[in-house]
C-alpha cells in the first residue's frame, strides 16, 4: 500500500469539517475527527513487526519531477514511535477536546482544521525521506501552531503569543533551509538516507559546519531550547487541548526528531556533540530552575517542558559519543541513545497527562493561577490521583516510567566524564553537576505542581467557579495516560524492544546492524551505583528544598525583567518595527514632489547607466536634415514661451505661453511634413487652451493670487539631470537604427495592401487599428473620470471617513 | 536640424520636470503639458526630420521621399491621449480647489494620522 497517501489523510478530513460542523450541529464535530488518529493509529501500528525486526518501509509519490522534489515516506523504528506518537496522543487529545471545547460557544470548525493540518504537517516532519519536503511540513506546523496558538483571537495574549512562536520558529525554519540546501549542495541529493550514507566524505566539506549549525539553529528554536525557549510559554495561551498535543507531546519533540535523524550525518563532528548535549543540558536546567517562578499551571508545564526537551536533547547529544566509541557494548555509552528515545516516550505520556490536568482545573475552577489554588485533592480524587502519577514520574520517583529513564539519563551523563575527546576530558565533569542540579530543580517544580494545587487549604472565593470533579469524558485521557505511566515502569523491556530499541537503530546505525544488537536492558534496581546514589540525593536535597519553597520562592521575583531574554524579544520587535518605520517615514514624506524627485532621479540613473553600460551614446553627423530660417524662428518661439512659463509669476500668462508653445510644435510638425499631426495639434491646443482658461474661469480667486515661486536648486538639478539626459537619448536613438524601421514595409504596402493613401491614416486604422481602438478607450475613461468628479459629490463626512 | 532638436527637446523636458516640481498643482499641470510636447517632439526626431514628402502616397514621388509615417502615427495617438490626460488633470485639480480650498500640494499631503 502506498501509505504516503496516509500522512494527507488529516488534511483531506479537514476539508469536511466545516461542512460536518454546519450541518451536524447536533454532535460535536470532535467525535467525526476522532476516527482520523484512530484510523491512522490502528493502521500504523500495524506496521510495528516490520521496525521491530530492524526492517524498513519507503512509499514514494513524485511531486515535482523537474526538480527532483518528491513525498518519500521512509519508516523505520524511528519515524514509527513519533508517528505513532502524534496519532496516539492526537487521538486522546481530541478526545479531551471534545469535552473541554463547548460545542455551541466554540468555533470548532476552525479549531479542527487547524488540528488536522498539524497532523498532516506533523506525519509528514517524521515520515519524510526528502529534505525539501521536510521542510515544507516543518513549516507547515509552525504555520497551523500559530493559528491554534491564536485561536481565540480576540486575546490580545493569544495574539501576542502566537506572532511570538511564529517570529522564532519561522526563524529557526529559514535557517534549517539553509542547512538543508547546504546538505543537498554537499551530498548532490535530498534523501536522508543517503546523506547518511555520504556523511564520512561531508565531514572534511567547507559547508560541514556551516551546515551543521543552521540545521540546528532550525531544531533548536522549534524544540525550545535556549535561549529560543521563550515562545513556549507564551504558546500557552492556546486551548489546553492544544498545549497538551503540540507544546508538549509532538510539535516540540519536531526539533529532537530532527536531531536524532540527522545524528548519523553529524556525529562525526565534536562541534555537534558540544552544542547539542551543552545546549541541551543547560536548557534542562534553565527551564527546570524557572519553572519554580510561575504562578500558571501551564506556565510551570510549559517551563517543565522546556526544561525535559534539553534534557532528550542532551542525551542525543551524548549519543553521538557512541560514533567516537570502539567496544560500546563494554560501556556505559550505549545508553543515551536509548535513554534519550526512552525518556522521550515517557515524556509525551505524563506530560500529556499533567496539561490534561491543568485544562481540567482551569475548566472546573475558572482559574490556573497556583496562588488561588490548592485543597482541591477532595474534591478532585480522580484529577489529583492522575496529576500525582504524572508529576512523580516527571520527578523520577517508582513506580514509574520517568523513574527508569531519569536513571539512564544520569548514567549517560556521567559516563561523558569517561569520554576523551573534544576536550571532554576537562570539561565532562560539568554534565553530571548541572544534571544533578536539573534534576533537583525537577523535584521541586512536580512537587510544587501537585501539592500547591491539591494539598493544603482550599479557598473556595478566589475562585470564579466552584470547584468540582470533571465530567467523565475528560477523564479518559489522562487517566489512559496516567495508567500508562506505570504500566511502562513494570515492561519497560517490552517498551524498549519494541519502540526503543528500533528507534535508536536509526540514531545510531554506525553501530547497529538490527534493533536486537541493542544491548540494554532496563531494569528498575541495579545495585548500589553512583546514579542510586544521585537519585536519592536529588529526592533528599529536593525534598528539603521543596519544604522551605515558600521562603525562598520569593528571590525570583528580584530577577529583573529589563534584562531577561524576553525583554530582548520584546526591544528587537520593537526596534525592528519602528526602525522599519522610521526608516519608511524618512523617505516616505507625503509631498509629491520627494516622490517625483525620487522617480525622476531614477529615470536619469537608469537611462544614463544604460547608455554607458552598452556603450549606446553616438553622434551621427552625417544624414541630417537641413536647418532653415522657418525653423529657428519657430525654434525661438517655442524656446521663449517655455522660458515665460518658467520665470511668470501670472498663471494666466503661464496658461497663454503652454498655448505658444503647442502651436509652435504644430508649426514644427507642418514644417517636418507632417500634416495630419498639425492639424490634430491644432484642434487640441485650441480647446486644451479654452480648457486650461474655462477652469480658471470657475476659480476667480486662483487666477487672481499670485504666488512667489522662488528658486530651488535641488529642483534644478533634477531637471537638468532630465532634460541631458533626453538629449542624449535623442541624439544617440537619431544617429544608430539597430534594426530597419518598419516604416518602410508601411510604404511599400499601403497602397497594394490596405488600400488607402494617407500612410498616417492607414497605419492608425489599419495596421494598428487595436492601438487606436485603445487610445479611444482611454479617452472614454478620462471623459468617465471627468464626469464623475463633476457629477458625483461625496458628502464631507463619507471622505473623512474612509480613511479608517 | 536633429543636433538642434536634440537640444531643444532636452529644454522642454527639463521645463517640464521643473515645473512638475513646483508645489502649485497648476504649474504641475503645465508641467505635464510640457512634457508630451517634448516626447512628442522626441519621437519626431528620432525616426529623422528628412524626407521631402508628407507620407500621402502621390503619383511621381518615390518611396524615399516619404517623411517617416510610423512616429506620426504614434504621435497622433499620444497627442490625444496627452490631451485626455491634460483635461482630466484640470478638472481634478478644478474639484480638489473646490473641495479643499487650495492648491498647494505642500499642503495636500496626508496628515500623520492616515497611515
Amino acid at each position: 500500500m502506498s501509505f504516503v497517501f496516509l500522512i494527507f489523510l488529516p488534511l483531506l478530513a479537514a476539508l469536511f469539517i466545516p461542512l460536518l460542523f454546519k450541518k451536524v450541529g447536533k454532535i460535536h464535530t470532535g467525535w467525526f475527527v476522532l476516527a482520523v488518529p484512530v484510523i491512522l493509529f490502528i493502521y500504523y501500528a500495524s506496521l510495528l513487526p516490520t521496525t521491530i525486526d530492524g526492517g524498513n518501509l519507503v512509499s514514494e509519490f513524485q511531486w515535482i519531477p523537474s526538480l527532483d522534489i518528491a513525498f518519500v515516506a521512509y519508516i523505520d523504528g524511528l519515524s514509527l514511535l513519533f508517528t505513532l506518537l502524534i496519532t496516539g496522543i492526537g487521538a486522546l487529545v481530541v478526545l479531551y477536546s471534545i469535552f473541554y471545547l463547548d460545542k455551541h460557544r466554540e468555533q470548532l470548525h476552525n479549531f479542527y482544521v487547524y488540528l488536522l493540518m498539524f497532523m498532516t504537517a506533523m506525519l509528514g516532519i517524521v515520515q519524510s525521506d526528502h529534505l525539501i519536503t521536510l521542510y515544507l511540513f516543518w513549516e507547515l506546523t509552525s504555520i497551523s501552531s500559530f493559528l491554534l496558538i491564536g485561536y481565540w483571537y480576540t486575546r490580545d495574549r493569544s495574539r501576542f503569543g502566537a506572532l511570538k512562536s511564529m517570529m522564532i520558529t519561522v526563524f529557526g525554519g529559514l535557517m534549517m533551509l539553509g542547512g538543508f540546501v547546504l546538505l543537498s549542495i554537499m551530498g548532490n541529493t535530498y534523501s536522508i538516507r543517503e546523506l547518511i550514507t555520504l556523511a564520512p566524505e561531508m565531514a572534511t566539506h567547507d559547508f560541514f559546519i556551516w551546515a551543521l549549525v543552521l540545521v540546528l539553529l532550525g531544531a533548536f528554536t522549534k524544540s525550545a531550547q535556549f535561549p529560543f525557549y521563550i515562545w513556549l510559554p507564551d504558546a500557552m495561551e492556546a486551548p489546553t487541548p492544544v498545549s497538551a498535543y503540540l507544546h508538549s507531546a509532538t510539535m516540540v519533540k519536531a526539533g529532537l526528531y530532527l536531531v536524532a535523524r540527522l545524528t548519523p550525518v553529524f556525529a562525526i563532528s565534536g562541534t555537534w556533540m558540544w552544542l547539542v548535549a551543552g545546549v541541551g543540558l543547560f536548557t534542562m536546567f534553565w527551564g527546570s530552575f524557572f519553572a519554580l517562578k510561575q504562578k500558571d499551571l501551564k506556565g510551570i508545564l510549559a517551563f517543565s517542558t522546556v526544561s525535559q526537551l534539553g534534557l532528550i536533547m542532551s542525551l542525543l547529544g551524548a549519543s553521538a559519543a557512541g560514533y567516537h566509541i570502539d567496544n560500546i557494548a563494554e560501556t556505559t555509552f550505549m545508553y543515551a541513545g536509548f535513554a534519550a528515545i526512552f525518556h522521550l516516550i515517557n515524556h509525551a505520556v505524563f506530560k500529556g497527562s499533567l496539561f490534561m490536568i491543568a485544562g481540567i482545573i482551569d475548566h472546573e475552577t475558572g482559574t490556573r493561577d497556583i496562588r488561588k489554588l490548592g485543597g482541591l485533592m477532595s474534591l478532585m480524587p480522580i484529577s489529583f490521583t492522575v496529576a500525582m502519577i504524572g508529576a512523580f514520574s516527571m520527578a523520577g520517583l517508582p513506580p514509574f516510567g520517568g523513574f527508569l529513564s531519569k536513571e539512564m539519563f544520569l548514567t549517560a551523563m556521567l559516563s561523558l566524564t569517561d569520554f576523551d575527546l573534544f576536550s571532554m576530558d576537562v570539561w565532562g565533569i560539568l554534565f553530571p553537576v548541572v544534571a544533578w542540579l536539573g534534576s533537583v530543580f525537577t523535584f521541586i517544580y512536580s512537587f510544587y505542581f501537585v501539592f500547591h494545587t491539591f494539598a493544603g487549604k482550599h479557598k473556595p472565593k478566589q475562585l470564579p467557579k466552584p470547584a468540582h470533579e470533571a465530567p467523565i469524558g475528560m477523564l479518559i485521557s489522562p487517566v489512559f495516560l496516567a495508567i500508562l505511566v506505570i504500566v511502562i515502569f513494570f515492561i519497560p523491556n517490552r517498551v524498549g524492544d519494541w519502540l526503543v530499541k528500533p528507534a535508536v537503530m536509526a540514531i545510531q546505525p554506525f553501530l547497529y546492524n538490527s534493533p536486537s544488537e541493542v544491548d540494554v536492558h532496563v531494569s528498575a534496581w541495579h545495585g548500589f551505583n553512583t546514579e542510586l546514589f544521585m537519585t536519592l540525593g536529588i529526592f533528599a536535597v529536593g525534598g528539603l528544598m521543596f519544604w522551605t519553597l515558600h521562603k525562598w520562592q520569593k528571590s525570583y521575583d528580584r530577577f529583573p525583567d529589563a534584562i531577561s531574554l524576553n525583554a530582548l524579544y520584546d526591544n528587537l520587535m520593537f526596534l525592528s518595527d519602528d526602525g522599519a518605520n522610521r526608516f519608511s517615514m524618512l523617505y516616505m514624506t507625503g509631498f509629491i514632489r520627494s516622490y517625483l524627485v525620487y522617480m525622476f532621479s531614477f529615470v536619469i540613473f537608469i537611462l544614463l547607466g544604460t547608455l554607458y553600460l552598452t556603450e549606446a551614446f553616438a553622434v551621427d553627423f552625417t544624414n541630417l536634415a537641413p536647418v532653415g530660417f522657418y525653423e529657428i524662428v519657430i525654434l525661438v518661439a517655442l524656446v521663449g514661451s517655455t522660458l515665460t512659463i518658467l520665470v511668470s509669476k501670472s498663471r494666466l500668462t503661464s496658461i497663454i505661453a503652454l498655448g505658444a508653445v503647442g502651436y509652435s510644435v504644430a508649426l514644427f510638425f507642418v514644417i517636418f511634413r507632417a500634416p495630419d499631426l498639425a492639424l490634430t495639434q491644432l484642434v487640441i491646443e485650441t480647446i486644451s487652451v479654452a480648457l486650461f482658461l474655462l477652469a480658471f474661469y470657475h476659480l476667480p480667486q486662483i487666477s487672481r493670487k499670485e504666488e512667489r515661486m522662488p528658486f530651488r536648486l535641488g529642483n534644478a538639478v533634477v531637471a537638468v539631470g532630465v532634460g541631458i539626459t533626453m538629449t542624449l537619448i535623442a541624439l544617440s536613438s537619431h544617429s544608430q537604427k539597430a534594426m530597419p524601421s518598419i516604416s518602410e514595409f508601411y510604404k511599400e504596402t499601403v497602397y497594394t495592401e490596405a488600400g488607402g493613401g494617407n500612410i498616417v491614416n492607414v497605419i492608425l486604422v489599419d495596421y494598428r487599428g487595436f492601438d487606436t481602438l485603445f487610445e479611444i478607450a482611454v479617452l472614454g475613461i478620462a471623459g468617465i473620470g471627468i464626469i464623475a468628479m463633476i457629477k458625483l459629490r461625496l458628502s464631507k463626512k463619507e471622505g473623512q471617513h474612509e480613511n479608517k | 536640424m536633429e543636433i538642434i532638436m536634440s537640444v531643444a527637446i532636452g529644454f522642454l523636458f527639463m521645463a517640464a520636470v521643473y515645473l512638475m516640481l513646483s508645489k502649485s498643482l497648476i504649474r504641475i499641470i503645465i508641467g505635464t503639458g510640457l512634457l508630451s510636447h517634448g516626447a512628442h517632439l522626441l519621437l519626431l526626431t528620432m525616426g529623422g526630420l528628412g524626407g521631402n514628402s508628407p507620407p500621402v502616397v502621390a503619383d511621381g514621388v518615390s518611396i524615399s521621399d516619404y517623411a517617416d509615417p510610423l512616429p506620426q502615427a504614434l504621435i497622433l495617438t499620444a497627442i490625444v491621449i496627452s490631451f485626455a490626460v491634460t483635461s482630466f488633470f484640470l478638472v481634478l485639480a478644478y474639484r480638489s480647489y473646490q473641495e479643499l480650498g487650495t492648491d498647494n500640494m505642500d499642503l495636500l499631503r496626508g496628515t500623520e494620522d492616515h497611515e
